[in-house]
């Protein structure tokens, strides 16, 4: 990876920060009635709201008001929950774990499940195993993900009764570490299914058309020529090329991944970000729902670049100009 | 200007892709001989004939009770009732006739915005693109589920608000296929050739530009049609969905807490989304075969983009 690849891809950085704080600050100030209300609830403090007031220098004008606005996002300071009382920053931070453990479980879950579902309906294109799968990408594509997780319930949880389905630890039990761990797994397992599911139709597709297209190249051809079993070809030589964009799209899969997490968690009653989210929802917390945007918008961002930075050093075709 | 200057026009493009009518006339033999466009199109009127009769076969007010609760699907409720008695097919098919008017408004809007604003950038270029781009880019860096959240909490959620704030955040994608599409038949002969004998930008656009952009603009609007009634549904189960309204989200939502002892209160508004979705899903991939692979590339490419393309699945990503 040459070093100015590496600078002009840190400087991109930039506008997609500063077209967050944009969107956000707009959107905050153009919501009817007081913009301290957006900030700091609708608690009716005058003594609050006077302090907030001054915190986010809502009395100053507007250009001001970015700049505070902004050093306050930049360096983490959301504000304070009106519904719960507590710091946004706190209250998100103390969440973010059990949500991360669920996403990380479907992101390597839809992975892997993808491109073996992939490679496997490459094997044979437009063969009764690839309608099939693509038939149930298709349905896939169609089901809302709260509804898959009640579905799951219905079908898997209740009838096979191997799976809890809330919370994430039993709660009559406490266990400490092997057995912890397998609790947790135990509770874990459906949800990250679940999510997985929802996730697993775009990474077979891709992997699907990634190996399709791979395998008619000149080097696949050559090394079956030299005697290498197609099987042998895919693995050994051309996966490793099919499968760049699949993980390119990783960053972009973030987004699909919080917002399902979400979802998945308020019918698991999984202890991540969901019930934050729903109860935000519920009492118009905006603090905190603002807090939520500003996450996963940062973590877009995050995610676009690791993967843009992992993606260069991979392929050394990759610069600019 | 006449219409000798287009027909002029076509000709000094020699078969240029500009004979509309009779394209579009193709392209609608191919669809009814699409077997899941055809599908698509019956599961969608399915969902539309719901919604349209709702209020009218059905009762009016989906809120009412009409039983005891928790009654299992019989011959009286076909689709059971819910935990206080309400008719669960009436609450589905008032539920259709919500999404249909969400869909409807904000497919409508958003095409207008995306539209406009994807011509006017590609067309004008220099600093108009960069700045249409820039705004374009703008909505895009911020997660839309997440803003869309956060917008109705702070703007309300009424039906209104949420047409108003789900078009305002589905344009983005549609603008830029737009643009693209334009940039490429912008400096095309036929474009020329209508400047050269004095059309008017207007006349261009409308007569030589748009109906170019026209069928790839359609399966980008009918995915736009289907991520919608997701994202509404998904919404309405947050509990941030109009609430004087009946929703499929909402239905599920509800199911939620009796789903141990009453099964059909998650299954059927559940099926009413995912079917709703699926149709959609459907033609528009059925529009995207028979209008934008068709349009633009000679027989031959036209097999090979058939092969390598999955068979039968949207061309983009959903959103949740």
């Amino acid at each position: 990876m040459n070093r100015r690849y590496l600078v002009r891809r840190l400087l991109q950085v930039l506008p997609a920060v500063a077209s967050i704080l944009i969107v956000t600050f707009a959107i905050v100030h153009a919501a009817p009635g007081d913009p301290v209300v957006a900030v700091a609830g609708e608690s009716g403090n005058q003594e609050y709201y006077a302090f907030m007031r001054a915190k986010f220098g809502l009395d100053r004008p507007l250009p001001q008001q970015f700049v505070t606005y902004s050093a306050n996002v930049l360096t983490g300071d959301l504000g304070t929950s009106f519904a719960q009382g507590e710091r946004v920053s706190t209250l998100i931070a103390e969440r973010v774990p059990a949500t991360l453990l669920l996403m990380g479980s479907a992101l390597a879950l839809s992975t892997v499940g993808g491109i073996v579902l992939g490679a496997l309906a490459a094997r044979r294109p437009f063969g009764p195993f690839d309608l099939a799968v693509s038939t149930a990408a298709l349905v896939g594509y169609a089901l809302p993900v709260f509804w898959m997780a009640q579905l799951a319930m219905l079908t898997i949880a209740f009838r096979t009764g191997w799976f809890p389905v809330q919370g994430m630890t039993d709660a009559r039990a406490n266990w400490t570490g092997l057995h912890h761990l397998l609790d947790v797994g135990r509770h874990l397992a459906l949800p990250a299914l679940v999510l997985a599911a929802s996730e697993v139709a775009l990474i077979t597709r891709m992997a699907r058309t990634g190996i399709l297209a791979e395998m008619d190249r000149g080097y696949v051809t050559v090394a079956q020529a030299k005697g290498l079993s197609a099987t042998g070809a895919l693995v050994h030589h051309a996966l490793r090329n099919a499968l760049l964009p699949v993980v390119t799209v990783v960053g972009t899969r973030i987004g699909f991944l919080f917002s399902g997490a979400v979802l998945v968690e308020t019918v698991f009653g999984w202890p991540g970000l969901g019930r934050l989210v729903l109860s935000a929802a519920q009492t118009r917390d905006h603090p905190v729902l603002l807090g939520m945007v500003l996450l996963v918008a940062f973590s877009l961002v995050l995610a676009n670049l690791v993967t843009d930075l992992i993606y260069a050093r991979v392929d050394p075709r990759i610069r600019y100009r | 200007m006449s219409t000798l200057a287009s027909a002029t026009a076509d000709a000094a493009a020699g078969a240029g892709p500009v004979a509309a009518p009779h394209r579009w006339r193709a392209a609608l033999h191919r669809f009814v001989r699409h077997p899941a466009g055809m599908v698509g199109l019956a599961l969608t009127t399915l969902v539309v004939v719901a919604g349209a009769l709702a209020g009218r076969v059905t009762a009016s007010d989906p809120f009412r009770t009409a039983g005891d609760p928790l009654l299992a699907p019989s011959r009286a409720h076909w689709m059971g009732t819910d935990n206080l008695g309400r008719d669960m097919l009436t609450s589905v098919m008032h539920g259709a006739k919500t999404s249909m008017v969400v869909v409807l408004g904000v497919t409508l809007l958003a095409s207008v915005i995306g539209l406009a604003v994807g011509v006017v950038a590609g067309y004008r270029g220099g600093w108009v693109d960069d700045l249409l781009m820039r705004i374009t880019e703008l909505f895009q860096a911020v997660p839309r589920f997440f803003l869309v959240l956060l917008i109705v909490a702070l703007f309300g959620a009424g039906l209104d608000n949420l047409i108003y704030v789900l078009a305002f955040t589905s344009w983005p994608t549609l603008a830029r296929v737009a643009r693209a599409e334009v940039l490429s038949v912008r400096d095309r002969d036929y474009v020329e050739a209508a400047r050269s004998i004095g059309a008017s930008d207007r006349r261009i656009v409308l007569r030589h530009v748009l109906p170019n952009v026209l069928p790839t603009a359609l399966v980008v609007i009918a995915l736009t049609g289907s991520r919608i009634i997701l994202l509404e549904a998904s919404l309405s189960f947050l509990g941030l969905g109009d609430p004087t309204v009946m929703s499929w989200g909402y239905l599920v939502s509800n199911a939620q807490r009796f789903l141990r002892v009453a099964w059909w209160m998650s299954v059927f508004p559940g099926l009413a989304i995912a079917l709703a979705v699926l149709g959609i899903n459907l033609m528009s991939d059925a529009l995207n075969d028979v209008l934008a692979a068709y349009s633009k590339a000679p027989r031959s490419a036209r097999w090979r983009r058939r092969r390598s393309r999955p068979a039968s699945l949207p061309a983009q990503l959903p959103v949740r």
